[in-house]
């Protein structure tokens, strides 16, 4: 479970987060949804140490974040965040395996190549295991830094706006392979997600949030009704139940 | 207006007290107590008024420069120093001191003049593989082609044992001027002055080609008269003087800062500034070592990275 | 099993090896007239100089640009190597001849680096730790806080009694024919230390080239790394500055070329390929110019030239994508 308390984070004089205090349930997929600059993403970066707070303190499973050392960190919960840039050129095959560096510091072990494979295989990377990263096409290399988060092996896995770049079919994909990974492997996985179709369909609890405060948090049912999407929102959203599950039209 | 006159006084007392720093004895009452053949008065025309006008001259024409190669260019962050143009113009002078060692200075400045003007063109023709909204890539590849030319201007300088002259003519440096030794600057007035007539046309030319086009003007001949401006200025100075960095580019920033961008009003105020900043620099060099001279490139080169500096890290640069 | 043995960064380090080894027997060898007692102990000084600058500049820069994450600033290109000169000059202006004739060269040294460490640090701290940074700013800023300690340096040598103002003022020009031969051991034994320390936390470079967010993610203590591989640097540009002088371009120049012909990012590859072509450039280039063409301070204009085409190239590339 993990678990915020006051957290804060100022940008000069305005909270970006002012104050959240929430608890994100272990198991299964919690979704943070909300306007823009709601603090999201923030909230997610403090959450996973890459970013400072000002004020508050976050557990994971009863670990301090700002004083657990980062590699014990990193064997417990992994981040991934929107836009990846980076200048190292490198294959699929070797940005997986950097998902093994908490484990073995770069020595892989046989487990590690097995862990390896597995990642590649549950991506559908396989073909492109050997293609450097700017070879790839945006959801292929969205699809490869997935499998490097899942090759590291943590029971919470973090993940800021995963759908980005993606088109629908590989953002279903993303999400059912998402909801796989709690099934079969027991995984809590966080997300901040735009598309509330996609959180209504796939998490099993959702956070909102507005002007860097939770607004509303609890099952997914509570949330995606017409009275609590137009507190968070501030419009009308329709709400339609279709094959048991709830969908939203906000198109005028 | 008012204050542009303030501006004015200030540059004429300040030119004034120019005139009276030094090591030999020039004042008032020296002047007024010895004839005209005696060495105060000697000093003052020789060597003290040339001096003073030099600065003056090069000052403000060198802010013109920046000031109209900003515009063509539509960059805050360019000025000869920072467009390859004074690089050129040194190897421009080297190449006719070790081809044409006996041609009198004017055709020397004018070799060096059109190799100021090859280097800005190539400058301008590599700028076109650069965005436009990359403002500040402008000013970091002309540093670096203005780098590169310099390697070159060395490299042939070392062959040829003139690496002392070299560096000479690139410490800019107001000591040596005397009467007869400065005059190749009143050109640079006259490049003020042209700037000062064509400054619509320029203002209209940084807006664009089609948006030149569309008002009828000629852009290709507009930055053409800019460019032509911008290389006889540059190499007058370095010619004369030696080079001065960044003088063009911090005068028509703080001037920008100050009244605006309308060319109309920002000429007079750029050509008095220019002529202020280094005329206080230049009292600085001498006063603060004296009776040593601190070179005006030296100074100049503390006081505009710092302040080229600050223009770069300054909060919101809209540039 | 992939078959590593003959993979593309194993030719590419072997033949790099060759012709390294080809230009140090070339450099110790061509031309020599007289006892080989004078000529070795003479030229082998000379060697491990240029290797030992070589070296310094390789890992300074290929770790600098690892820890920004990019491709076109070195630590030389953000005024580290002014920096130095400009620390140099203050030691010399603030203490004054006197006081410096007291202290041994040494401990002038020792001050100087500790310095470097401390100012890099604030300096990196100050540019490159705030979010929103532009690299094209940083690359300007750097270039620029570069020639304010150059002109800086300069202004306050102007206040020198004229002959430490000859010796500061050759610092100013890099020279690969005259290194100063009485830093060498000092210089040998912190090169060493710091090498030490960097193959000690080796592993961590790929990781860091993953860029920020990632190393964290993975684990990586991401301050303590960054300020030991700046404070390594420091130390490093320092000793490459102390012997040979400014060299503005020279780290870009094998970096980029490292990077290029190993092709892919792995820090077990680009740091020695890129050690190897500095001593290729270095020690075989010098040999060129020496004994072939008999000038001597033309090398470091050459790579000032080629290093600025690089440079300008680079960038434009970065821009047009």
């Amino acid at each position: 479970m993990i678990i915020t308390s006051g957290l804060k984070k100022y940008y000069g004089d305005t909270a970006v987060v002012d104050d959240v205090t929430v608890e994100l349930p272990a198991c299964g997929i919690t979704s943070i949804i909300g306007p823009n600059g709601a603090g999201k993403s923030t909230m997610l970066s403090m959450v996973s140490r890459l970013l400072g707070m000002d004020a508050g303190s976050v557990t994971v499973d009863g670990l301090d974040v700002s004083k657990t050392p980062s590699d014990v960190l990193a064997r417990r919960l992994s981040i991934l965040r929107q836009d990846n840039h980076m200048t190292a050129r490198l294959t699929v095959q070797d940005l997986v395996a950097f998902g093994r560096y908490p484990h073995s510091k770069g020595r892989l072990t046989i487990e590690d190549k097995e862990h390896i494979d597995r990642s590649i295989a549950y991506l559908n990377l396989d073909e492109f295991r050997n293609r450097f990263l700017d070879e790839l096409s945006g959801g292929q290399r969205q699809r490869a830094f997935v499998a490097m988060v899942l090759c590291q092996d943590t029971d919470y896995v973090l993940l800021d706006e995963p759908l980005n770049n993606l088109d629908m079919k590989h953002a279903m994909g993303m999400m059912k392979l998402m909801r796989r990974a709690c099934r079969e492997l027991g995984k809590t996985v966080v997300l901040v997600l735009h598309d509330i179709n996609f959180a209504s369909w796939y998490s099993d609890y959702i956070i909102a949030m507005k002007n860097g405060k939770v607004v509303r948090h609890g099952d997914k049912n509570a949330i995606i009704n017409p009275e609590a999407l137009k507190e968070i929102y501030e419009m009308d959203i329709n709400v339609h139940e279709i094959g048991g599950h709830r969908v939203s039209l906000f198109y005028d | 207006m008012r204050l542009l006159i303030v501006g004015i006084v200030l540059t004429i007392i300040l030119a004034i007290i120019s005139l009276f720093i030094g090591v030999s004895d020039v004042s008032l009452a020296t002047l007024l107590s010895s004839s005209p053949q005696d060495r105060p008065m000697q000093v003052l025309v020789m060597s003290r008024i040339p001096r003073t006008l030099a600065i003056l001259l090069a000052g403000s024409s060198l802010a013109i420069a920046g000031l109209v190669m900003q515009i063509i260019v539509r960059n805050r962050f360019v000025e000869p120093s920072t467009a390859g143009t004074t690089e050129s113009a040194t190897l421009g002078f080297l190449v006719v001191t070790l081809l044409a060692p006996g041609w009198p200075l004017m055709a020397k400045m004018l070799v060096s003049a059109v190799f100021a003007l090859g280097g800005t063109a190539l400058f301008l023709r590599i700028l076109r593989f650069v965005p436009l909204r990359e403002v500040l890539l402008v000013p970091l590849v002309g540093i670096m082609l203005g780098g590169v030319i310099g390697a070159i201007t060395s490299f042939f300088a070392y062959r040829f044992n003139l690496l002392p002259s070299l560096l000479a003519w690139n410490m800019g440096d107001f000591s040596s001027v005397l009467r007869g030794r400065y005059e190749l600057l009143w050109f640079g007035l006259a490049g003020t002055i042209m700037a000062y007539i064509a400054a619509d046309r320029f203002t209209v030319a940084g807006m664009g080609q089609d948006f030149t086009t569309n008002l009828g003007l000629n852009y290709k001949r507009v930055m053409t008269l800019g460019l032509i401006i911008v290389s006889i200025v540059s190499a007058v100075v370095l010619v004369s003087v030696g080079s001065i960095p960044f003088l063009g580019l911090i005068v028509p920033n703080v001037v920008s800062l100050m009244v605006g961008d309308n060319m109309r009003r920002t000429v007079p105020w750029v050509a008095v500034l220019g002529a202020t900043f280094v005329l206080l620099c230049d009292i600085v060099g001498r006063l603060i070592r004296f009776p040593y001279e601190i070179p005006i490139s030296v100074v100049v080169g503390v006081v505009g990275s710092a302040l080229f500096l600050y223009l770069l890290l300054r909060k919101r640069h809209n540039a | 099993m992939r078959n590593l043995r003959w993979s593309r960064p194993t030719i590419v380090l072997a033949v790099l090896v060759a012709l390294a080894l080809v230009s140090i027997v070339c450099f110790m060898t061509l031309g020599a007239r007289g006892s080989w007692s004078f000529i070795i102990p003479f030229r082998g000084r000379k060697l491990i100089g240029l290797i030992l600058v070589a070296y310094s500049v390789a890992i300074s820069t290929v770790l600098f640009q690892t820890v920004t994450n990019n491709r076109i600033l070195t630590p030389s290109i953000m005024g580290f190597d002014a920096l130095y000169i400009l620390l140099q000059t203050s030691i010399v202006f603030f203490l004054g001849p006197q006081m410096l004739a007291l202290i041994n060269p040494y401990a002038q040294f020792g001050i100087e680096v500790a310095l470097m460490i401390a100012f890099s640090w604030l300096l990196f701290q100050w540019l490159f730790l705030r979010e929103g940074r532009s690299l094209h700013l940083l690359v300007l800023v750097g270039i620029v806080f570069g020639i304010f300690f150059r002109s800086l340096s300069n202004f306050m040598q102007r206040f020198l009694d004229p002959n430490a103002f000859q010796v500061l003022q050759d610092s100013f020009f890099a020279s690969f024919s005259s290194i100063d031969p009485t830093l060498l051991g000092v210089a040998s034994l912190l090169v060493g230390l710091v090498s030490l320390l960097l193959w000690r936390m080796g592993h961590s470079f790929d990781v860091l080239s993953l860029g920020r967010e990632t190393a964290i993610n993975l684990g990586v203590d991401y301050k303590r790394t960054v300020v030991i591989i700046l404070a390594s640097v420091a130390v490093l540009v320092s000793v490459s500055t102390a012997l040979v002088g400014p060299i503005t371009f020279f780290g870009l120049l094998v970096a980029s070329l490292a990077h290029g012909l190993i092709g892919n990012s792995k820090h077990r590859y680009i740091l020695p390929a890129a050690v190897l072509l500095g001593i290729i450039a270095l020690v075989g280039g010098q040999t060129l110019f020496e004994r072939l063409f008999a000038f001597d301070t033309a090398l470091s204009i050459i790579v000032e030239f080629l290093g600025g085409f690089v440079f300008i190239i680079l960038i434009l590339r970065g821009a047009a994508r």
